[in-house]
């Protein structure tokens, strides 16, 4: 099962976070730093993996932004590297040559999509056409939902 | 909009209002809104609010979406892990995900099947066949190309029916003779140089190595891991290495052939790579290469990044230590390091063993002399050095030990030990727990004039310190230090000897416990307790509202029922407040070892068990230095210059010696060598279980030592003994052809052939199963239930069920309600012709309160008798079943000791009797209990009146009592023995039976649903 996964900058900024286990705010910030100082400091070109603690960390470079998943430790770590590969195959397909800027503006999607991908730490749809598919059909309705009622409460938006 | 975070706390309002709207979700024609609702409803989800969204869920697995489908079973599998129990009675349904139409549910239904085999691997053997079928489907690209990633076929769900099958297939043979020809066909089909078949290889290779073994597959495997350990990709080289780690246990020779790139992967520059090495070079430590290799992890801890790493690697270092020290002196330097480097970070247990050691000795008093003497010479002269940096922990070690044996230091006197330790306490690095030892070590060594003085001065500085326990040993330094008579009888010499009996109990106090609660005091409850106690003041209430509460309480308010129970009295006036039971430590006794130097051990044991003394001697590597050239030249390594190469040999050569000697003694069943004492002492041998008598042992081991001293010497003399040697060495790749020659002891090592050692395998098999056999017929003679005593005869009772067998012993089991009580009847029969002696049985249970009831226990059993044991059981700590842990001990004629484990289950209904109450009396006790779960049930139709039919159909498997039936609405009460009740409250809603359960125990609702549940499914 996977714990989480961080998205950050070459900075360090983060730039999406997903837990998929109860932690406190506390812990996920004391976590957030550690990773971005762990990751950011290996050396080009070395292992993609990471001890720590007691979970295997898995991260990649595409671009300026930091993949970093955290994996339990008997889980397969090259899998896992084809995990966050797919997720920026999904994320390239929905946007079109994805860039960093394009998941800073367009936060709300890359959560879905990640949603859509994984769910409660387990993948649950690895094909892009039908992960595309849902994306568009919730995004239909929510600009429907939008254009009919103007006065909904925007919950989180 | 819907977008909810995935971060929500349990007990905040927002929390509750997200979950109406999901419920409406969950209602909504809409398909994406209800996918959406699914979605959340799988992140981090509360565990209270399960039950009321658990039908909800369920009845989407029945949509005609496979996407709504696929995601309820996730949202399921989800609870599973947060509460397996609320699931159970959804089984059958995962079943039917399971054959779902849609290739992307049965993915999903995976999940749960994965973790529910990983718990229980017996239990879904009928669906080895099921699986199997499914990844050859997979692997042979059935599915559609929808599920391609990178034209590989369903990688992920490859993966996952790849670990399934491993955990059915291990120490199963029959099923794993099912899962060969697919695993053959994964491993041939991921041919392709990329990352997901790597991922794929992977997999296969550790289910290969998990399932019973099978020749060609191991090969296979082997040369996978070969090449991924040769890859120049840093990530396949670190996959590689673990998959070593995980193979060398039970193949150490994967590790000669592969030295030469674990000596350059030590030299690593990425520390992952180079702690992988360490860990594995951990799994082949053994008394020759201890040296070298502490050392390596030593160095890596030097410049070790994180307190992780650290206080993992510092507790192997200190295992190895106490395990394989070669002598005293690098043993206590060894610690040394070790508590200078783990510093305060490190488990407390290796401080407290390492006292334990010093103090408990080993076998012999000079060598216990000497090992103190030394730790307090080298403990002084680190003292005299820099002492700051030094951690607290070290320097309570440091003072005890010198408080305790510095009078055995002629070198040093009383007060330049008593001169340091004052130095140390004024050091304002110093913590006041350390001060405390120091303190307590100076009342061990102040004697004489100087010595008083000292005292006197240091207990004054303390005596009016901040600090009760530092003011308390200034205390005790003053008074003892003038009273040398006193301090004789409070502190004597050596005596960590003797073994301080301690009333873990408490029982002295109970007599103040009961005058106390006399004058009214509140009964004590336990720390978890009072903690359930107030967390329930802050627990959901999960009634939608609207629905009616239960009969002759509607009016009443739900808070009300925090009213004091009137059973917890009984909560503890002492006892179980300790458990002595509980033993920190990995328990083996029971544990068969499967796995060998070159593959499995078919059941070995009993050959083992008769082989004579010197079948140790020819394994013992004949000559290192050969083993060590022999597999370098195997190794694809481009051979890098001669002047590191050699460098490197020298170092391979150290690290592996005697990796496969090791593999030879423990095959024996017993890793203790004579360097091992220091770990033997540290564990109490309770008798020998089931292995190699004991008074072999140590002469093997001396047998063993000199030959291998001797032919460290001088290799060239045994040159027959190498020629033989390398015929087995020639071929490592097929580790199962050539797995007998180190096993089969009995056997001279010149006159052995491959082949025929096979064959001599195979009769001892055939011998010992016939014998087994024999052993059976035989003891169905001693029929158990005849003996069964005279008063529980008539008694209802359950089947009597054997428990194991020990030699010529059988245990069998059955357990007879005899009104309130639950009495569990032992029986041991034993069919041999001769008497068994000193017989003891001893049981224990978390979950229990065992009491014997027998009158006498029968100490010796006569040949072809039963003896009968009886015990009195309640329950402790209830749970769907329970579970009594049972050693038995006895002596066989021959005189050796036997100790065999079992364990006896049986469900919580038995201890469940019908509550006698009138409709008032459940009213107003219902209020009174806090804890309670509620669950849909099926509801039986027998054509007219479900309810009762129901009803009655519970009330009589389980052993209930119906209060009354009024309407669509039913209560029922019973009680768990001795006094605490449950109350049932059942409802027709929906088609379906809405139960909610009352208690004062927690976990007594949730194991009577369980129960519930499987009554009417069983219909």
């Amino acid at each position: 099962m996977m714990r989480f996964l961080l998205l950050f900058s070459r900075q360090g900024k983060l730039r999406l976070q997903k837990w998929f286990t109860p932690i406190s705010e506390r812990e996920k910030k004391k976590i957030i730093r550690d990773m971005t100082n762990m990751v950011l400091a290996r050396q080009p070109r070395s292992c993609n993996f990471l001890d720590w603690k007691d979970l295997k960390i898995i991260y990649k470079r595409y671009a300026s932004l930091y993949f970093c998943l955290a994996i339990e430790n008997q889980e397969n770590e090259l899998l896992a590297l084809e995990i966050i590969h797919r997720y920026v195959e999904l994320l390239d397909k929905y946007f079109g040559n994805v860039c960093e800027l394009d998941i800073i503006f367009n936060f709300e999607k890359a959560y879905f999509i990640l949603d859509e991908f994984i769910i409660g730490g387990e993948v649950q749809e690895t094909s892009k056409q039908i992960v595309n598919r849902s994306i568009e059909a919730s995004d239909m309705l929510q600009e429907f939902q939008v254009g009919a009622s103007t006065d909904t409460s925007p919950m989180s938006e | 909009m819907k977008r909810l975070s995935s971060t929500f706390m349990p007990s905040n309002w927002l929390s509750r209002a997200q979950r109406w709207r999901k419920e409406l979700d969950l209602q909504s024609t809409n398909l994406i809104e209800v996918c959406m609702a699914l979605t959340v409803v799988s992140q981090i989800f509360p565990k209270e609010m399960i039950p009321a969204i658990l039908p909800l869920v369920e009845e989407k697995l029945n949509h005609p979406k496979e996407i709504i489908r696929r995601k309820a079973v996730l949202a399921l599998y989800k609870f599973y892990l947060i509460a397996p129990n609320q699931v159970q009675h959804i089984h059958n349904k995962f079943r039917k995900a399971l054959c779902d139409k849609d290739p992307g549910v049965m993915t999903a239904s995976l999940h749960i099947y994965l973790q529910m085999i990983q718990e229980n691997p017996e239990g879904y053997k009928d669906l080895t066949g099921s699986f199997v079928n499914i990844l050859k489907q997979v692997v042979g690209g059935k599915l559609p190309i929808d599920f391609n990633y990178h034209s590989v076929p369903a990688p992920w769900l490859q993966i996952h029916l790849l670990r399934i099958l491993s955990f059915l297939g291990k120490n199963d043979l029959r099923t794993s003779e099912l899962i060969y020809e697919v695993l053959d066909e994964s491993l041939r089909r991921a041919e392709m140089n990329r990352n997901i078949t790597y991922a794929i290889l992977y997999e296969c290779v550790k289910c290969i190595y998990t399932i019973h073994p099978k020749s060609n597959l191991l090969e296979k495997a082997a040369k996978c891991i070969g090449n991924f350990v040769l890859s120049p990709d840093i990530n396949l080289k670190y996959l590689g290495l673990k998959a070593l780690t995980y193979v060398i246990q039970q193949d150490p020779k994967m590790a000669l052939q592969h030295q030469m790139t674990i000596i350059e992967c030590l030299d690593h520059p990425d520390l992952i790579i180079k702690r992988e090495t360490l860990e594995l070079l951990f799994r082949i430590t053994n008394a020759q290469n201890v040296v070298v290799i502490v050392e390596k992890m030593l160095e890596f801890l030097q410049n070790s990044p994180d307190d992780y790493t650290t206080i993992d690697l510092v507790g192997k270092v200190a295992e190895l230590a106490e395990k394989y020290a070669p002598d005293n002196e690098w043993f206590i330097e060894t610690m040394n390091t070790v508590f200078s480097l783990g510093g305060d970070t490190m488990q407390p247990d290796i401080p407290n063993s390492f006292l334990k050691l010093l103090s408990e000795g080993f076998d012999s008093v000079e060598e216990d002399r000497k090992l103190r003497l030394f730790a307090v010479d080298s403990y002084v002269s680190l003292l005299q050095g820099e002492t700051r940096k030094l951690p607290q922990c070290f320097l309570q070690v440091i003072s005890w030990v010198l408080g305790e044996y510095s009078h055995l230091s002629e070198d040093h006197n009383r007060s330049t030990v008593l001169r340091l330790l004052e130095k140390l306490l004024d050091m304002k690095q110093t913590s006041s727990e350390t001060k405390c030892w120091i303190l307590m070590a100076m009342t061990k060594l102040c004697e004489g004039t100087a010595g008083v003085c000292v005292a006197q001065q240091v207990s004054e500085t303390y005596i009016s310190s901040m600090d009760t326990v530092l003011r308390q040993r200034a205390q005790e330094l003053q008074h003892l230090s003038q009273d040398s008579e006193l301090r004789e009888e409070v502190l004597p010499r050596d005596s960590g000897l003797d073994p301080m009996e301690i009333d873990s109990s408490l029982s002295f106090l109970d007599e103040f416990v009961s005058g106390a609660l006399a004058a009214g005091a509140a009964p004590y409850k336990p720390p978890h307790q009072r903690q359930e106690e107030l967390a329930e003041a802050k627990v959901l209430s999960l009634e939608p509202y609207g629905l009616a509460l239960p009969i002759s309480m509607s009016s009443c308010s739900i808070t009300d029922r925090h009213s004091p129970t009137p059973l917890s009295m009984s909560s503890g006036l002492s006892g179980d407040s300790t458990d002595v039971s509980h033993r920190a430590g990995l328990k083996l006794d029971g544990v068969q070892r499967v796995w060998g130097r070159d593959g499995y051990l078919a059941k070995k044991e009993s050959v083992e068990e008769a082989a004579p003394v010197q079948g140790l001697t020819p394994v013992h590597s004949p000559s290192l230095q050969n083993e060590g050239d022999g597999s370098h030249s195997q190794t694809p390594t481009p051979t890098p210059t001669p002047e590191p190469d050699r460098e490197k040999e020298q170092l391979a050569s150290s690290l592996f010696f005697g990796v496969s000697s090791q593999s030879s003694v423990c095959l024996m069943g017993k890793p203790d060598s004579t360097f091992n004492r220091r770990r033997k002492a540290k564990v109490q041998a309770p008798g020998v279980t089931e292995q190699l008598s004991s008074s072999v042992a140590p002469v093997s081991n001396a047998v063993d030592n000199l030959l291998c001293n001797n032919l460290q010497d001088s290799n060239i003399n045994s040159v027959s003994a190498a020629s033989s040697k390398q015929t087995c060495e020639l071929s490592p790749r097929v580790p199962a052809a050539n797995g007998t020659c180190n096993t089969d002891c009995g056997l001279p090592e010149s006159d052995r052939k491959r082949s025929n050692l096979s064959i001599s395998r195979d009769n001892g098999l055939v011998d010992a199963d016939s014998a087994l056999s024999e052993d059976q017929g035989s003891r169905s003679d001693l029929c158990p239930s005849s003996y069964l005593p005279a008063e529980l005869c008539g008694l209802y009772r359950s089947e009597i069920a054997p428990l194991c067998t020990a030699h010529s012993l059988e245990l069998s089991a059955c357990h007879v309600h005899q009104g309130d009580d639950m009495i569990l009847i032992i029986f041991i029969s034993n069919s041999s012709d001769s008497q068994v002696l000193q017989i003891r049985l001893d049981l224990k249970s978390e979950q229990l309160k065992v009491t014997c009831v027998s009158d006498s226990s029968v100490e010796n059993i006569k040949s072809h008798t039963v003896a009968v044991y009886q015990y009195s059981l309640a329950v402790k700590r209830p749970g769907v079943d329970v579970e009594v842990d049972g050693t038995l001990s006895f002596l066989l004629p021959a005189g050796t000791p036997q100790t065999k484990h079992f364990s006896y289950k049986l469900p919580l209904t038995a201890f469940i009797r019908p509550l006698l109450i009138s409709t008032e009396e459940y009213g107003t006790m219902w209020l009174g209990f806090s804890h309670e779960v509620k669950q849909n049930l099926t509801l039986v139709d027998d054509g007219c009146e479900p309810l009762t039919f129901t009803l009655n159909l519970l009330k009589n498997r389980l052993q209930l009592h119906l209060v009354e039936i009024i309407g669509l609405e039913g209560i029922l009460a019973c009680r768990l023995l001795q006094n605490q009740p449950c109350l049932m409250h059942c409802r027709v809603h929906a088609g379906a039976l809405a139960v909610w359960l009352r208690s004062p125990v927690p976990e007594l609702p949730d194991c009577l649903v369980y129960h519930c549940q499987r009554v009417l499914q069983e219909k």
